[in-house]
């Protein structure tokens, strides 16, 4: 059993989750809510990593994380060490394929906020921070944890992109699903089952939490 | 407020299936027709028409070429599949399909031998070599003797090196074995970048992402490499020899057996010495 590499994996999708429902939440409500031109190329763009193969992503990532590129480069001379196999890289690698794992649910919630509900809190001179703390965030809060949940599950699931960029770099960018490959290649069949049963177990268990909420609220 | 949970929970895969749900289900049911057709109609013996050849991926550039120069001797194609050798041989276990495996080491041979899924022990037919490579712009220079690499590992121009996972890969081994002789293992561990085999590793060398890697000699021929950075082949004396066996699975046909013996023959091992192949000695 490789704890690093399963450490790593929460660590990773913690921040990730961190990070990203946020921005996230404020890209769902744009979208849920303005009136934007081109709209359906928008949500498009933010669907993509669902239907991209890992391999088209890991391929682009791994050459705009290269000494070659301008964010190569800009982040070697800002943090004075590369981005390519990073943790900071594999971070904002998995910040982009967990895009629509963020967004969506958060997005069908803000779009199942009644117009009048949010016209209400404006006419009750709530200002527009507090309308949002206390009205639009509480109703979006399923979707809000339905987001959290699927993000940090699907970061710690991940396997193609960081097969294709991370460089299998213990502590850095050895994941648990790369573990449990490495071990495969090796022919070391019981860690590879200890953890494939272990991860199993832990998906499962994130899948769960969201279901179960889902149910609630609908008997609600 | 009943309905918001709804729509909350597992928003993406449902959007997407949702949507495509009706097209999607007769898509599925014409997939199915075929796959059943497909089965109805597979031969049950194994070997095929064309036989498949499981090849280890330092061959990519020099088993294309005798593979072509095969098909132009005898009218026979082969399809070429490079891949890891222990996948290969971890599916070859599980009833693959594959006639002839050019492993990129003995070992793997020797477990299927082992288990009776071979013809015989099989032929060497090439030693690999290792190769030091530094992309351009790197601040790390590629010499025979990895004296700037050494160099460069002690004053820090040295920060991430890019190998093959040795726990699994044959030049992942010898790439441990040759830092180690140079006394650098230790102090490379944190700046190591582990390709899952010997292509991937050289991949990550040509992105740059790497100040060094050490790679296939074999797999540094082609335009792209040469054309990518500096390239110098590390002594061999310096790790276990590369041996790479090949062997005729059970149930290889008659195309497959042919192919093994042409591996054999001057023209291909011609070949495999015009891409940086050392050679095992001639059975004449």
């Amino acid at each position: 059993m490789d704890w690093t590499a399963f450490g790593l994996s929460l660590e990773l999708a913690l921040w990730t989750a961190l990070l990203l429902v946020p921005i996230g939440a404020w890209i769902a409500r744009e979208l849920a809510w303005r009136p934007i031109a081109g709209k359906a190329w928008l949500e498009a763009l933010v669907a993509l990593p669902l239907v991209l193969p890992p391999t088209v992503l890991g391929y682009y990532l791994l050459s705009a994380f290269g000494g070659a590129s301008w964010l190569g480069q800009a982040y070697q001379a800002i943090a004075g060490r590369p981005l390519a196999f990073s943790f900071n890289g594999l971070l904002l690698a998995s910040m982009v394929f967990n895009l629509p794992f963020a967004v969506q649910p958060m997005q069908r919630a803000f779009e199942a906020i009644p117009q009048e509900v949010r016209e209400a809190a404006w006419v009750s001179g709530l200002s527009r921070w507090s309308a949002f703390r206390r009205v639009e965030l509480p109703l979006a809060w399923p979707g809000i944890v339905s987001s959290l949940v699927l993000t940090v599950a699907h970061t710690v699931g991940e396997f193609g992109v960081v097969l294709m960029m991370g460089g299998n770099i213990p502590g850095e960018t050895r994941t648990i699903s790369i573990a449990i490959y490495d071990r495969v290649q090796a022919f070391d069949e019981s860690a590879a089952a200890t953890m494939s049963a272990m991860l199993l177990a832990f998906s499962l268990l994130a899948i769960g939490i969201v279901y179960a909420l889902s149910d609630r609220r609908r008997r609600a | 407020m009943s309905f918001f949970g709804a729509f909350a929970a597992i928003g993406p895969r449902r959007a997407v299936t949702e949507g495509i749900a009706a097209r999607g289900r007769s898509v599925f049911a014409a997939a199915i027709a075929v796959l059943l057709c497909s089965i109805a109609e597979s031969p049950p013996v194994r070997a095929a028409a064309v036989p498949v050849v499981a090849a280890a991926s330092d061959l990519q550039y020099a088993l294309s070429e005798i593979s072509e120069a095969f098909t132009r001797a005898t009218g026979s194609p082969v399809k070429l599949s490079f891949g890891s050798s222990g996948n290969f041989a971890r599916q070859i276990m599980q009833g693959a399909p594959y006639e002839l495996l050019f492993s990129a080491d003995e070992d793997y041979v020797r477990m299927l031998q082992a288990r009776g899924l071979t013809e015989g022990a099989g032929a060497l037919y090439a030693i690999g070599r290792l190769a030091l490579f530094a992309p351009k712009g790197s601040a790390v220079k590629a010499d025979a003797e990895m004296r700037d690499l050494a160099a460069a590992a002690a004053d820090g121009r040295l920060r991430r090196i890019a190998i093959a996972n040795p726990e699994h890969a044959p030049y992942g081994r010898a790439a441990r074995a040759a830092l180690m002789h140079k006394g650098l293992w230790e102090k490379l561990q944190a700046r190591l970048v582990l390709g899952e085999n010997v292509s991937q590793t050289a991949q990550f060398a040509i992105s740059g992402s790497v100040d060094a890697a050490l790679i296939a000699y074999s797999l540094t021929f082609s335009e792209a490499m040469k054309r990518a950075g500096s390239i110098a082949p590390v002594p061999h004396e310096w790790h276990a020899p590369l041996a790479q066996r090949m062997v005729l699975l059970r149930g290889a046909g008659e195309t497959a057996r042919r192919f093994f013996a042409f591996a054999q023959s001057a023209p291909a091992r011609a070949v495999f010495e015009r891409h940086g192949f050392s050679l095992p000695p001639s059975k004449g």
